[in-house]
């Protein structure tokens, strides 16, 4: 295909600017005009934006009570996973609850008893019993929720602040607000 | 009364005219504008040209151009596709509500017992998958034989747009089922977008520019931390308003601007190299 050949276009000599330009009304008023048009669509712009972060979120409630240390046996606990989205963990010396969400990308891994692991259906992460990340694509272990026992002795959990433990160091799950020691139970 | 009975006479004579040649009327020509016959080329163009419909067509055009080996038809099945879905989804539109409760129960209902409801909903979902595929095999044709280039650069970055916007059709219109498929896909989707550079929490720059699970651009588009009843309703208005509005002005644009370019890009020039607007050098 042979290249297609342009025409230049003769350049025009510019038109002489007059010395003193005095304001033309007209082009002030088209001035005016278009700045208050610009200024209303970029201010409509900017309200678009805002619309889309509403200030309430009608959403389940982060904080809340899953009873007494002792009424969990040791091992993971799933009653709270479709309520909350969370298992409660219990060992010997601690509890902490881990929040139900893959750290991939964001599904609920199942827990699955005969293997003593966490396995997400999305793409396949496993976790063991503690969360942590043995197999898949998951970048850390599963992030662990606040927990604090409460004057009557019920377990608190708040969900809105988690504990991570990244890969490259600075693991919070030795925060003592991450678990609950469990002293002298029955184990 | 003779001057009633011509009156008459005249009026019913005046009616069978009509009747015999509509075409010959002012009402006719006001709506027709030019016949179109075959009679000579210019005559063809011009019945052409005269009608909306036709006129997306150019009254001529190079006969390499409309070979289907060499432009396999692809953006033309995709606006087709397009408009089975426009008429499909408006018909859905009947019988879906976008709230968790009812969403499901509606497809349910759609698949079940609505009279021929299975079949466009399946219509719609074949027509959507389609869409997304000829899409991707109009934009390697489009590679393929260099249509891209040169005059055609702007209209390259429009159709990438019309790509992008393809997608996202396909995307919101993933939710709204409300099924298991869909939710956990969405939920994996919008995932990735909290790693988006600067507006998602956990980009880069993200959280040092103060992004949070409650202010970044995944919120934004699921209008919670949680993929749940804002994001079905968010969904639902992108797929059946938002975007199909804003993909119908690029399409005009595209479609506009292939005429204007020079028609489709072909093995051999499609106008005269004097017929070309003279372009001022750079």
């Amino acid at each position: 295909m042979p290249a297609r050949e342009y025409v230049t276009a003769a350049r025009k000599p510019e038109p002489p600017m007059p010395a003193s330009v005095a304001p033309d009304p007209y082009i002030t008023r088209r001035r005016i005009t278009w700045t208050a048009v610009c200024a209303f669509l970029g201010a409509s712009v900017l309200m678009f934006i805002r619309f889309f972060f509403p200030r309430a979120l009608f959403e389940p409630g982060t904080t809340f009570r899953i009873g007494q240390v002792s009424d969990f046996g040791l091992g993971v606990d799933e009653r709270f996973r479709q309520s909350h989205r969370v298992w409660v963990v219990r060992e010997p010396d601690r509890l902490f609850v881990i929040l139900a969400k893959c750290t991939h990308l964001g599904c609920t891994p199942n827990w699955i008893e005969s293997e003593n692991k966490f396995k997400c259906p999305c793409h396949g992460s496993g976790y063991d019993m503690e969360g942590r990340n043995f197999e898949g694509p998951a970048p850390r272990p599963m992030d662990r929720a606040h927990v604090e026992v409460d004057s009557e002795g019920q377990v608190v959990v708040d969900v809105s602040r988690l504990f991570v433990c990244p890969p490259n160091g600075g693991c919070e799950f030795n925060h003592p607000q991450s678990f609950v020691t469990v002293s002298g139970g029955r184990g | 009364m003779p001057g009633l009975r011509d009156g008459i006479r005249s009026g019913i004579n005046g009616l069978r005219a009509i009747l015999k040649t509509p075409q010959k009327t002012q009402i006719w020509k006001s709506i027709f504008r030019v016949k179109h016959e075959r009679k000579d080329p210019r005559t063809r163009a011009l019945g052409t040209v005269g009608n909306v419909f036709l006129h997306l067509h150019p009254g001529k055009i190079n006969r390499d151009a409309v070979r289907y080996s060499y432009t396999w038809g692809m953006g033309g099945i995709s606006f087709y596709l397009f408009t089975i879905l426009t008429l499909t989804g408006a018909l859905l539109m009947f019988y879906y509500h976008p709230t968790k409760v009812q969403a499901y129960r509606d497809i349910l209902y759609l698949e079940h017992d609505v009279p021929f409801g299975r079949l466009l909903r399946n219509a719609h979902r074949w027509a959507g998958h389609l869409m997304v595929i000829t899409v991707w095999l109009h934009m390697l044709r489009v590679v393929l034989t260099g249509a891209y280039k040169k005059p055609r650069e702007f209209n390259w970055c429009v159709g990438v747009l019309l790509l992008v916007f393809t997608l996202l059709l396909s995307f919101t219109g993933y939710l709204l089922p409300d099924d298991q498929l869909g939710f956990w896909a969405v939920t994996v989707g919008t995932n990735m977008a909290c790693a988006t550079p600067l507006v998602g929490h956990e980009g880069p720059f993200g959280p040092q520019l103060g992004m949070t699970q409650a202010n970044d651009v995944r919120f934004a588009m699921l209008g919670g931390t949680i993929v749940d009843s804002a994001a079905l309703l968010r969904a639902y208005i992108w797929h059946c308003v938002a975007i199909p509005l804003i993909a119908v002005v690029f399409m005009g644009v595209h479609f506009w601007r292939v005429r204007k370019d020079g028609g489709i890009s072909g093995p051999a020039p499609v106008v005269l190299e004097s017929e070309i607007k003279p372009e001022p050098e750079r």
